[in-house]
């Protein structure tokens, strides 16, 4: 079978090509491909991985331009192998995560206040299990459109794993927690689904996100391009004022 | 670049340390070869063990019992017993932090039986209890503010000496692997929180990876003794073709072990050496061993056994809602590992460790399952306030200038290896030859054998090397690195799974396969002097 794989390093200089390799493998993972590679043709060939069972996250990377983890998708005949986008890439598959990963500080994805002695039934289990399943995999991010326009966006990855938090009893303090993802956040996103659409976990960042909309509004939040229109940026009359 | 504790290891041990140590008002600080929820942790699937009562009746002292039963006399009794006890207040301190457990009806946090256990004991989160505990602490790391630096490579422990000659650990180098420069991180006291070394059994290991040892054989380097390293736990149920887990509760749920001609042939919820044997005997018969879940019905497999069922499609393509899923033992969790007091604190001053590296003497010869989510809890706690009260009277000067240029030297000599020598080929002949005989079942002679290939293999290295001599994100001198860890620590497991005579909990000698507790309830120390490996069994 045959695959073509982008390489790049930057030392001595910056050096990009899409390399073919083939590799007599059957039925395998792109994990195996790559490991098969590493270990038989060229020891440079440069990726992460670790668990092989979809559950560290540290794999992921692009198939004929859709995000998979290379564990868990099966290669193809001719497939086009590439990092992950909206990423820096340091060299071959592996990308520097530091960024992305810090936008989850930033949105302060965590616990903020316990709620005393609340009761979780299954049902309030069920609010949050998917979000939860997130491996930080970093898919939803590389398949983001908005990073080409705000590279400030928080993120889906970030608005699901706050989201986690706001949809769960135990947090007693959901205001704070609404606060941080005004900016930047929740209104910025566009809504075109392709987070969902990648995520290896099924989780829908997209609706995360609506929904946090909806809780921010309950908590007295505005849309702001929603208050631009109709406060400051257009007339009465639909025209533009200055 | 200084922290008054230095924690190596991003798993659940060291951000339950790193937690623990920054509430006693450290200055914390950790590194990890990975990122922070890419570790060995999140693929814990089955459960926390802890005596709630939420499923079934159940005691603080029945799971005491269990342990010790489990662990085949080779446990600590007062560690287990504070293991155990601390085990409620464990769950509840996860559970205050935002781990989404699965629940009872009555809004209680559910358990299930898994085994070894007289009760339904582990706590759990679907499949995903280790990913969602471990992220949950990646959270509130983040909400304290905790400096973590990914993409480290830990190489050695400083070591300097007192006035006395007494040594004491100062921090760590590492390699940064984005950069390829070696770091030196400062530390009044270490937390060694680096993961199990069940990758020496290559792809017959159900491990991540990365469970290459690193700490263990460091922390053997630098002057630490280890403990009981012959005893490797064996998961009865990894996929036949990938070693990829098939997790515990599968069985705990009521599935069925099958051979060929469909019959069963051993209880399934023994301890897991037992089942693991009898799988390996029926293999060894010439019979294929299946998984049979197929009664549990599709909307109970979907809802407690969700990545069992994806994984095996993956992997096997079967489907476990109508198919027999193909099973085999494979290496999944070592209980040797760097001998630590009832504080966690190793032989070398400073030097602390915490979850499957360390050896607390709480699984003995084996492990009973939902016991190791348990461990990084309760002894990362533990480790982290111990090594945050030592570097609060630490006093004394740190000099990293010898082990700066060493380590310096090393990854530049390391790169004009000769290369003569594949070491990916032979890391995968030792997995090889480990688990044919070091593994479910050993003797004498072929342990020997083994011991004898591996010493070949140690003269070998300067032969073998990185073929890649680039400094950013050198993956091939990671690996080249961590090979040469694990074959240190081959050359350990074999002297002491050859002088343990007799069959223990995970150590099975077929020639010989009795216990004797007259010459052997003892736990097998190692150590190096003047780089020489020392054996000898102390109580």
């Amino acid at each position: 079978m045959k695959v073509q794989i982008k390489r790049y390093v930057s030392e001595p200089e910056v050096k990009e090509a899409l390399l073919e390799y083939e590799v007599a493998l059957q039925n395998a993972t792109l994990l195996e491909l790559l490991q098969e590679i590493k270990t038989k043709q060229d020891a440079s060939l440069s990726f992460s991985s670790g668990c092989r069972s979809s559950v560290c996250g540290s794999c992921s990377m692009r198939v004929n331009g859709k995000e998979v983890l290379a564990c868990s998708y099966k290669v193809q005949e001719g497939d086009i192998i590439e990092p992950l986008k909206n990423v820096p890439v340091l060299r071959d598959l592996i990308v520097d995560m530091n960024k992305s990963y810090a936008f989850n500080a930033k949105a302060k994805a965590w616990l903020s206040s316990l709620t005393q002695n609340a009761a979780l039934s299954p049902e309030d289990e069920k609010i949050n299990e998917v979000q939860s399943d997130c491996i930080l995999c970093g898919s939803c991010y590389s398949a983001c459109p908005v990073y080409s326009v705000n590279e400030e966006f928080l993120g889906p990855f970030a608005l699901t794993r706050v989201w986690k938090y706001v949809g769960d009893k135990r947090e007693s303090d959901n205001v704070s927690k609404l606060d941080v993802i005004q900016t930047n956040g929740v209104w910025d996103c566009t809504l075109c689904n392709e987070c969902t659409i990648v995520c290896p976990q099924n989780i829908s960042s997209k609706s995360d996100i609506e929904k946090l909309r909806s809780k921010s509004v309950m908590a007295g939040y505005k849309d702001p391009s929603f208050a631009n229109n109709f406060g400051g940026g257009f007339g009465f009359d639909g025209s533009p004022s200055f | 670049m200084r922290s008054d504790v230095l924690i190596i290891g991003a798993g659940g041990a060291g951000l339950v340390a790193a937690l623990a140590a920054n509430e006693a008002g450290a200055k914390v600080r950790v590194i990890t070869k990975e990122y922070p929820t890419r570790s060995q942790t999140s693929m814990a699937q089955g459960g926390i063990n802890a005596a709630l009562g939420n499923a079934g009746a159940d005691s603080v002292e029945a799971h005491i019992q269990n342990t010790l039963k489990s662990a085949h006399g080779m446990a600590n009794e007062e560690a287990v017993r504070y293991l155990c006890e601390e085990a409620p207040k464990a769950i509840e301190w996860l559970d205050s932090i935002g781990v989404c457990f699965s629940r009872t009806k009555e809004s209680k946090i559910a358990q299930r039986t898994l085994g070894g256990a007289s009760a339904p004991r582990a706590c759990y989160a679907q499949d995903y209890t280790g990913l969602k505990i471990l992220h949950t602490l990646y959270d509130r790391c983040l909400e304290a503010g905790i400096e973590i630096l990914s993409e480290r490579y830990l190489l050695n422990f400083i070591v300097n000496h007192d006035q006395y000659d007494k040594a004491y650990v100062g921090g760590a180098t590492a390699l940064n692997i984005q950069s390829g420069e070696v770091e030196i991180y400062e530390s009044a006291s270490v937390i060694v929180a680096t993961g199990g070394y069940s990758r020496i059994y290559d792809k017959h290991s159900t491990n991540s990876t990365s469970s290459t040892g690193d700490g263990i054989a460091a922390a053997i380097r630098a002057g630490a003794r280890l403990s009981d390293m012959e005893f490797v736990q064996f998961h009865p149920t990894a996929l036949k073709n990938s070693s990829i887990l098939i997790s515990e509760s599968a069985r705990g749920a009521g599935g069925y072990l099958v051979n060929s001609k469909g019959e069963r042939f051993t209880n399934e919820l023994a301890p897991r050496d037992e089942v693991a044997r009898a799988i390996n005997d029926e293999i060894n018969k010439g019979e294929e061993v299946f998984l049979d879940i197929r009664h549990l019905g599709e909307a109970f497999i979907d809802e407690e056994l969700p990545q069992e069922r994806k994984l095996a499609k993956l992997y096997e393509n079967v489907d476990p809602v109508y198919d027999l899923i193909p099973v085999k033992p494979a290496a999944h969790y070592t209980m040797g590992g760097i001998e630590v007091d009832k504080n966690s604190h190793s032989k070398l001053k400073g030097l602390f460790a915490a979850g499957e590296c360390a050896n607390h003497k709480v699984h003995g010869a084996n492990r009973l399952g939902g016991n190791s989510l348990l461990e990084l809890v309760v002894f990362g706690k533990q480790a982290g306030l111990n090594a945050a009260a030592f570097a609060k009277k630490f006093d004394k000067p740190i000099d990293t200038l010898m082990q700066k240029t060493s380590a310096n030297n090393f990854v530049k000599g390391v790169k004009y290896f000769t290369n003569q020598i594949d070491f990916y080929e032979k890391r995968s002949f030792i997995g090889k030859i480990f688990y044919n005989n070091a593994g479910i079942s050993r003797d004498d002679m072929g342990l020997k054998a083994v011991l004898g290939a591996v010493r070949q293999i140690q003269r070998e290295i300067p032969f073998m090397g990185p073929k890649d001599k680039s400094n950013i994100c050198n993956t091939n001198l990671i690996e080249f690195i961590e090979f040469g860890n694990m074959v240190e620590l081959c050359e350990i497991i074999l002297v002491c799974a050859i002088s343990r005579n007799e069959s223990r909990g995970a150590h099975y000698r077929s020639d010989i396969p009795q216990a004797n507790d007259m010459a052997y309830k003892a736990h097998t120390i190692t150590w190096k002097e003047d780089g020489v490996l020392c054996a000898d069994f102390m109580e």
